[in-house]
């Protein structure tokens, strides 16, 4: 399963951005191969951050979508590639994954 | 000659200005037209209380997705500088509220399945008051982008007519639209350290795109030298004052014209007008 998680920096260690569309990086977790990489975000995008930041995930093709806040129009868009978004805490990013996995989050579409 | 109202800070005074000016002008004797350019909070017709005549919708040109002819290879979406178009299990989502407007998507799609539709995002009604030619642009509620409404009321700027534009607050791309076409800018200012803040910017703003300028400091009273030392400094005409004054206030807060307001800084311009200066 691919999980994403909108992220501070580039490893397991950094915390939970709660933002989505303005996040610095997406880190994307295979829960497998326990492998992960990210890609780089822009969060000083001027149009349309959430609409960005929605389609660069689903061309990753992710199933889970760990974050803060998701606005209308990035929700609008996981929600018809049914990807599970869940609202993370604001805790490192391994911690979350735990917290996933132990079915302790909330789910936000 | 189109003459535009601005002020940087909001609640100076423009559409004070504004509608006395154009009033003032007409009662000269000009063939004088009011423009209400601030789309989003149009309160000029509030004091002017004009009849009005007819209401045109502004339509922009939005995309539209054939379904049977498209083929979800998201060339559209990538190419979107507005991130208004996503491609999700080969199906487009549209966000109309994103789109510029451009027509970029019905360009680069090569299966043809991008037409352009029109979607009404606001209005602008016409009216008069005696000699006096009034129009309003109006948003839609929810509708984010005005600038599309400000292109529109260009086209009732007749060059034989002095054409006094009410200027949307601040200085970002609707005040950089409203006054791209302006031969002289009436700057509104207040004697306060946000006034003056707003005001810098307002001049920048105007004197990049090379446009004459005089200031007029609203709500004047014992600080003006707050916004004149600046003025000096950057040698800009101060072209009135408006005291800070109870009865001024009273007719504005009643929705009225100010009969007794200063006429120095409008003499100042409509002797611009007459000397040819503008």
């Amino acid at each position: 399963m691919k999980i994403c998680l909108t992220a501070t920096d580039k490893n397991l260690d950094s915390k939970l951005h709660s933002r989505f569309g303005r996040c610095d990086y997406f880190l994307i977790y295979d829960s497998e191969t326990k492998e992960y990489y990210t890609l780089e975000n822009d969060p000083n995008l001027a149009h349309g951050a959430g609409v960005n930041a929605a389609q660069r995930v689903v061309d990753e093709n992710i199933d889970v979508l760990i974050t803060g806040n998701l606005g209308p129009n990035a929700k609008e868009i996981l929600l018809k590639a049914e990807i599970k978004c869940y609202k993370g805490e604001d805790k490192e990013l391994k911690r979350n994954i735990n917290l996933f996995k132990e079915d302790k989050l909330s789910n936000i579409c | 000659m189109n003459i535009s109202v601005l002020s940087g800070k909001g609640g100076t005074g423009k559409t004070t200005v504004a509608t006395n000016l154009a009033v003032y002008l007409s009662s000269k004797g000009k063939n004088v037209q009011y423009l209400d350019y601030d789309v989003e909070e149009p309160n000029g017709f509030i004091f002017l209380k004009p009849k009005i005549q007819s209401v045109k919708d502004v339509k922009v040109r939005v995309p539209k997705i054939d379904s049977d002819k498209c083929i979800g290879c998201g060339e559209c979406s990538k190419e979107c500088r507005f991130n208004a178009l996503a491609v999700i299990n080969k199906g487009v989502v549209l966000f109309e509220k994103l789109c510029h407007n451009c027509g970029l998507c019905s360009l680069v799609c090569k299966e043809n399945a991008i037409t352009e539709k029109q979607r009404k995002i606001g209005e602008i009604d016409i009216g008069n008051k005696e000699r006096l030619k009034v129009y309003r642009g109006k948003i839609d509620i929810g509708e984010p982008m005005g600038i599309p409404i400000i292109k529109e009321l260009k086209n009732y700027l007749y060059k034989d007519s002095i054409n006094i534009i009410d200027s949307p607050p601040g200085s970002s791309c609707s005040v950089v639209n409203t006054i791209d076409d302006s031969d002289y800018s009436v700057v509104v200012t207040e004697p306060t350290i946000f006034g003056l803040h707003d005001l810098e910017i307002a001049v920048n703003v105007i004197r990049q795109m090379n446009i004459p300028l005089g200031v007029i400091i609203n709500k004047s009273g014992s600080e003006d030298n707050i916004i004149e030392e600046y003025l000096n400094s950057e040698n800009i005409e101060l072209l009135g004052k408006i005291p800070f004054s109870r009865d001024i206030a009273k007719a504005y807060s009643k929705g009225e014209l100010i009969d007794n307001i200063p006429l120095g800084a409008f003499e100042k311009v409509l002797e611009k007008i007459e000397m040819g200066r503008l």
